[in-house]
């Protein structure tokens, strides 16, 4: 069996290395795309959205579709991960475990017993073997909005540098995930709760099939943002501009959300009680 | 592109992916997943690919590596096979 397997990757593998032989090399003018798809978008894109950046232009604004889609599947893959981990029922674990905060002393509660659970005096903390990590917990709490803004810097600044909603939207979502990590999940399950990232995710999505559909309503395609330009008050040009900026937002927000969530189901086996 | 630096990380790429599936430890592997998808990362930035590059540091290299260890977290670390 193992070597049938071996045999199938390197008769593939081979087959593979030969076709790449027919592809154009790196950078070269005289392959399809740079002869006639990439000269358009380099000399158009300026004139027809007035945004530097071309991959986003083209990301957000002529490839439109593919972006709503792709949000689409990320959504998708959260509510999966929904669907197969989480488990809804509460059963009480047999044990809790306690710190009292001003000595350090670890409580094991059992099952029955009284639960210390509305005191600032004591923690909650995890059954699987937890370290007393203040340094940790407090350093990842100062670092954590200095990752929000560069992410919210990266979704607003993608018109002009790499970036974009996908890319500041994981950025922003691996903040939440920290503060996880370093703190415990049930605290970061008190700032954002599952149904508010649930929410966030399908609003998302929400805000970028929505431009296209408003887009529709004031006369032009699917996601034509030159559409916005009476609303927004500005010319078509920049219209399109700033609907990639709405799009964006949306996106950000939709892959924010749904790492989040996918994090809350996988760390803690769906429970979301004791996590990573 | 810069000839040397591109065979060397291509070289580092093909190790990390072989170690990543030969490992018998499931969060040693995770990490290989994320020497890869970093390695992957430098390579698009030699290639010019910005964009692209940033997208791979942030999904590949960091949340999914994230991803992986809540996985293993949750299952046993070694594998049987």
């Amino acid at each position: 069996m193992r070597a049938l397997g071996l045999a199938t990757v390197f008769c593939f593998g081979a087959i593979l290395f030969y076709i790449s032989f027919d592809f154009p090399g790196w950078g070269d003018e005289n392959s399809p795309a740079s002869r006639h798809v990439s000269p358009y978008y380099i000399e158009h894109t300026m004139d027809d959205t007035s945004v530097p950046n071309i991959v986003t232009a083209i990301l957000a604004d002529y490839r439109g579709y593919d972006t709503l889609f792709e949000t689409a599947v990320i959504f998708s893959a959260g509510l999966a991960c929904f669907f197969l981990l989480r488990i809804p029922e509460r059963q009480a674990p047999p044990a809790r475990f306690y710190r009292h905060l001003a000595t350090g002393i670890t409580f094991r509660i059992e099952k029955g017993g009284r639960l210390p659970e509305d005191t600032d005096e004591f923690e909650r903390i995890d059954s699987v073997w937890v370290p007393y990590d203040v340094i940790i917990g407090m350093t990842c709490r100062l670092v954590v909005p200095f990752i929000q803004l560069f992410a919210l810097y990266v979704i607003a600044h993608g018109h002009h540098s790499p970036g974009g909603g996908f890319q500041g939207g994981v950025i922003f979502g691996a903040a939440i995930i920290l503060f996880a990590i370093s703190n415990n999940l049930r605290r970061t399950l008190k700032r954002m709760s599952e149904k508010t990232s649930a929410l966030l995710g399908s609003l998302g999505v929400l805000i970028y099939a929505g431009t296209g559909i408003l887009c529709m309503v004031l006369g032009a395609g699917f996601l034509n943002y030159s559409a916005l330009a009476s609303l927004l008050g500005v010319d078509p040009v920049s219209a399109r501009s700033h609907g990639i900026l709405i799009v964006e937002i949306g996106v950000g927000i939709a892959v924010t959300a749904v790492m989040v969530w996918i994090y809350y189901n996988l760390s803690s086996a769906g429970r979301q009680d004791e996590g990573l | 592109m810069i000839w040397p630096l591109d065979i060397i990380i291509l070289t580092i790429v093909i190790i990390c992916g072989i170690a990543a599936i030969s490992i018998k430890d499931l969060l040693g592997a995770a990490i290989m997943f994320g020497a890869y998808s970093f390695m992957m990362c430098l390579l698009w930035s030699v290639m010019g690919a910005v964009d692209v590059a940033f997208t791979e540091a942030s999904v590949g290299a960091g949340v999914s590596t994230v991803f992986f260890v809540a996985a293993v977290f949750r299952t046993t670390r070694r594998t049987r096979d």
